[in-house]
């Protein structure tokens, strides 16, 4: 399972990699699979596993596309405190909104779960992410997945934790057929915990400094160890605090892998003074889009990392940087007539699955032509998304960039760029441009439908360059073709390759969202 | 002497409710309240007042000072 360098071993279709791995059809992979014959095919990893992540938009980057979760709001107590969390408001970096999210009884929860279902059909997931800790809440988060269950069997349950009481639930969990647990580790070292989390409470007690550090970490691997003996899929989120843990997370991603983790989210910290977080009112920076990818960048040897995490709000609903959390509010689920059919979820959901296999094996092709030897350059580029893999949004409306690096392997996706600022409201376009160029700053050129003369000017200036020729085309073959004609207009002098700067990650409120 | 909840501070996060050993935290419309008459500081319980110890906001869950039990103690 384990594929060295390569992170998108959960993308399916995987071509980009796999042609960057074997340079060709010619080479068997690794794994002794056939993963070139088999685009659309489940990788290399087994099948039991590629079950659980083909339709989980969380665990494989390419699922994401077609699938969407849904999060219950139905768990508010937390057991500990971070210092990047003002439970006040939100938790800026888990999304955890308290205040701010309509909180629901199981029961409620159930309704809304079948409402949504009725309504979107390529829902696959129902998560509690919180606002607290799910697991601080036991009775309401195991009482919700139990209600669904029983309603709506065909769902994939996922929960997300801090794991300080996770040892003590792990039967519930497997009984309950929970697939896919999340847990938040940003240290094992508790002299660097003690400078996260000011206090847990533990034991009907509170713990503070490194003891209350060392209690969570201990639990934390425990409680990941347990998991994974049983098989049950573990994802590990972590915030990245510079100068905190930056360095750290690298020992932490080879500490989760050893003990079976399955997926690695290192998330940029999100910090500002008007979130009231300790962090936010010490004035601790969060990271760089280029500190990010080389942290994310060079955990990569050691498990699979997740790159596509929307950092999302505990009661998002639909496609991932899609939330239409704001269909569903109580008010309206009163008037949602709802039909649990899930023989037609499932006629649905086969369709899904078959354009995905003809539209990776089509993918498949185009590109081992395009993968000819390209170079060692590298460049990133960001485009302008309102998915379907297509470049199909335009530079005015887009309120997010995907990044992808590209390579002689091809397009490889590598995060994205939010750029609706909350704060953006009273500013003019003026402003608003500046800030979009300051997110894609790294990037060589956007890839938009449709681009006006202002902007275009503006972008160019700042130097990077706006491509407007492949409007609602394919990104990955539209960017390679690309990619191919700045080489060769680098080698003719035409023009020079020049390395690009770093770029600010947006520090938007997340709770603006709804 | 028992504690009460500062209801401007609160957030109600329900995360003192469960761990009251006396049952004596209830949610009345979105507020928490301590119930004065069951609140016994958890002395018995635990070594530490349970609402205090896991109250993510600091100086929320406070000893009922204004209570005539109290002054008469002091
Ligand atoms: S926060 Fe990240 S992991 Fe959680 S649902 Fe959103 S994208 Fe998935
Ligand atoms: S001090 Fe103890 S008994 Fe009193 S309200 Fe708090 S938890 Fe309950
Ligand atoms: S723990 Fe504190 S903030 Fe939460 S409900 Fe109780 S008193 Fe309110």
């Amino acid at each position: 399972m384990h594929r060295g360098s390569s992170s998108d071993a959960i993308e399916d279709g995987e071509i980009t990699q796999s042609i960057a791995e074997h340079k060709g059809c010619g080479k068997s992979s690794r794994s002794g699979g056939v993963r070139c014959g088999s685009p659309a095919g489940r990788s290399d990893l087994p099948a039991e596993t590629w079950e659980k992540v083909k339709k989980h938009p969380c665990y494989s980057e390419h699922a994401h596309h077609h699938y969407a979760r849904m999060h219950v709001a139905v768990a508010p107590a937390c057991n500990i405190q971070c210092n990047y969390c003002n439970r006040k408001y939100d938790c800026a970096n888990e999304s955890r909104p308290g205040v701010v999210s309509e909180r629901l009884t199981p029961e409620q929860a159930a309704r809304k779960v079948m409402a949504v279902a009725s309504t979107i059909p390529q829902m696959t997931v129902l998560g509690i992410a919180g606002p607290g800790d799910p697991l601080a809440n036991p009775e309401k988060t195991f009482k919700t997945f139990e209600l669904v269950h029983k309603v709506a069997p065909d769902l994939k349950l996922c929960l997300s934790t801090n794991g300080l009481a996770l040892p003590d639930h792990i039967d519930t969990i497997a009984k309950l057929n929970v697939e896919h647990v999340t847990i938040t580790i940003n240290m094992i070292n508790p002299e660097i915990g003690a400078k996260i989390y000011p206090w847990i409470f533990y034991n009907h007690k509170r713990y503070t400094g490194v003891q209350a550090a060392k209690i969570l970490t201990d639990r934390q691997l425990q409680g990941l160890e347990m998991l994974t003996r049983r098989g049950i899929l573990c994802k590990i989120n972590s915030v990245m605090i510079p100068e905190i843990n930056d360095q750290h997370l690298v020992e932490v991603s080879k500490a989760v892998k050893s003990r079976g983790a399955f997926l690695h989210n290192i998330m940029p910290l999100i910090s500002s003074p008007n979130y009231g977080t300790v962090f936010g009112l010490k004035g601790q920076r969060s990271p760089t889009a280029l500190e990010l990818k080389a942290l994310q960048d060079s955990c990569e040897g050691e498990l699979h990392m997740m790159r596509h995490c929307r950092q999302c709000r505990a009661d998002a609903i639909g496609l991932l940087g899609e939330d239409r959390s704001a269909e569903f509010t109580t008010e309206k689920l009163a008037t949602i007539d709802i039909k649990y059919d899930v023989e037609s979820r499932n006629a649905y959901q086969a369709k899904v699955e078959n354009d995905r296999a003809a539209k990776a094996a089509a993918k498949h092709a185009d590109l081992v032509e395009l993968a000819v030897s390209l170079g060692d350059t590298k460049v990133l580029v960001a485009v302008a998304t309102k998915g379907s893999a297509l470049i199909n949004e335009h530079f005015g409306h887009a309120k997010e960039f995907q990044v992808y690096e590209l390579s002689s392997g091809g397009a490889k996706f590598i995060g994205h760029r939010r750029v609706d600022l909350y704060c953006q409201g009273g500013y003019a376009e003026e402003g608003k441009l500046e800030t979009i160029i300051r997110a894609i700053n790294d990037c060589h050129a956007v890839f938009i439908a449709k681009i006006g003369g202002c902007p275009r000017a503006e972008l160019i200036k700042a130097g990077v360059e706006p491509v407007d020729q492949y409007a609602y085309e394919p990104i990955d073959k539209s960017t390679i073709a690309w990619f191919k004609t700045y080489l060769d207009r680098v080698t003719n002098g035409a023009i020079k390759h020049v390395e690009r700067g770093d770029a600010a990650i947006r520090q938007g409120a997340l709770i603006s969202a709804a | 002497m028992p504690f009460k909840i500062i209801a401007s501070q609160c957030t109600s996060c329900s995360a003192c409710e469960p761990e009251c050993p006396n049952v004596a935290i209830a949610e009345k419309g979105g507020t928490f309240m301590i119930d004065p008459k069951k609140c016994t500081e958890c002395i018995g319980h635990f070594d530490e007042p349970q609402c205090v110890a896991v109250c993510p906001v600091d100086n929320t869950c406070v000893l009922d000072t204004s209570l005539a039990r109290y002054q008469a103690r002091g």
